[in-house]
């Protein structure tokens, strides 16, 4: 499913120690399982259901996400950089399906 | 003669009527509220230790006129050290289908123990945050949210 795009904003450039935020939003929509389409027919779940933040390979924000979560789930978390490296976005949902991205960002 | 009398029983009806819809519309607000889901996960998540109502910075609408968009935030006054940080953040709601909404896992990389999200809220309830931190100790806050369309389908 290429449709399916995440998109994160990283500041590129940033100063030790500083705290950064991190707003991630991947377009996906989120089927909860109980939405009905238009022939009445019950849509089946089908969600992201964890999302993980890694920087240099190491663990840094991990998430589960639910059906009540909103369709194009928005991920807003903070990240204290202590030196220049990237980070890698992963999204995984119902079908086993991984959406991921990577940004670099440098700190000086 | 007879016109005004006619609509002096329609307005008659016309009354009737809007007191008999009043009426059978607030029957079912009158009508007491289900066992609280989110607090009985709570008591599951904390295996019945339960939680210290604590001061924490919970951001949400008061009024959601779309429930399908629901802005949460929230930040935690933590020094978020090896030895002292926050571990796990759960958002709950207590009147959606299932109570759970997010859990967040946080590290002491982070600096800070804030995140934001969006959530669905099917109607006017309570939402929940529950936090437990790195040894053991869980708080917990509360905020109602007001839903004018409600927002998980069906």
């Amino acid at each position: 499913m290429s449709s399916i795009k995440p998109r994160v904003k990283v500041p590129k450039e940033v100063s030790i120690d500083e705290i950064v935020e991190i707003k991630t939003l991947i377009r996906h929509p989120m089927h909860s399982g109980r939405m009905k389409d238009a022939d009445g027919q019950t849509i089946p779940r089908q969600i992201i259901n964890f999302f993980s933040a890694k920087f240099n390979g190491k663990d840094v924000f991990k998430m589960d996400l639910e059906p009540s979560i909103s369709t194009n789930p928005y991920i807003v978390f903070q990240y204290k950089a202590k030196e220049s490296g990237t980070f890698d976005f992963e999204w995984i949902d119902d079908s086993g399906e991984k959406y991921s991205i990577s940004k670099k960002m440098a700190v000086s | 003669m007879k016109l005004k009398k006619l609509r002096k029983i329609s307005r008659r009806n016309a009354l009737q009527l809007i007191a008999a819809f009043t009426g059978t519309a607030m029957l079912p607000s009158m009508s007491f509220s289900q066992p609280n889901k989110a607090l009985d996960r709570i008591n599951e998540i904390t295996k019945g230790l339960g939680a210290t109502e604590s001061d924490i910075y919970l951001d949400l609408p008061e009024i959601a006129e779309n429930g399908n968009q629901v802005k949460v935030s929230f930040e935690m006054d933590s020094p978020m050290t090896e030895s002292d940080h926050v571990k796990t953040v759960y958002i709950l709601a207590d009147g959606n289908p299932s109570p759970n909404v997010a859990k967040f896992y946080f590290t002491p990389e982070m600096g800070s123990c804030s995140a934001t999200t969006r959530m669905r809220l099917s109607k006017t309830q309570n939402v929940y945050l529950l936090a437990e931190n790195n040894n053991g100790q869980f708080l917990m806050t509360n905020a109602k949210v007001k839903v004018t369309i409600g927002g998980c389908g069906g």
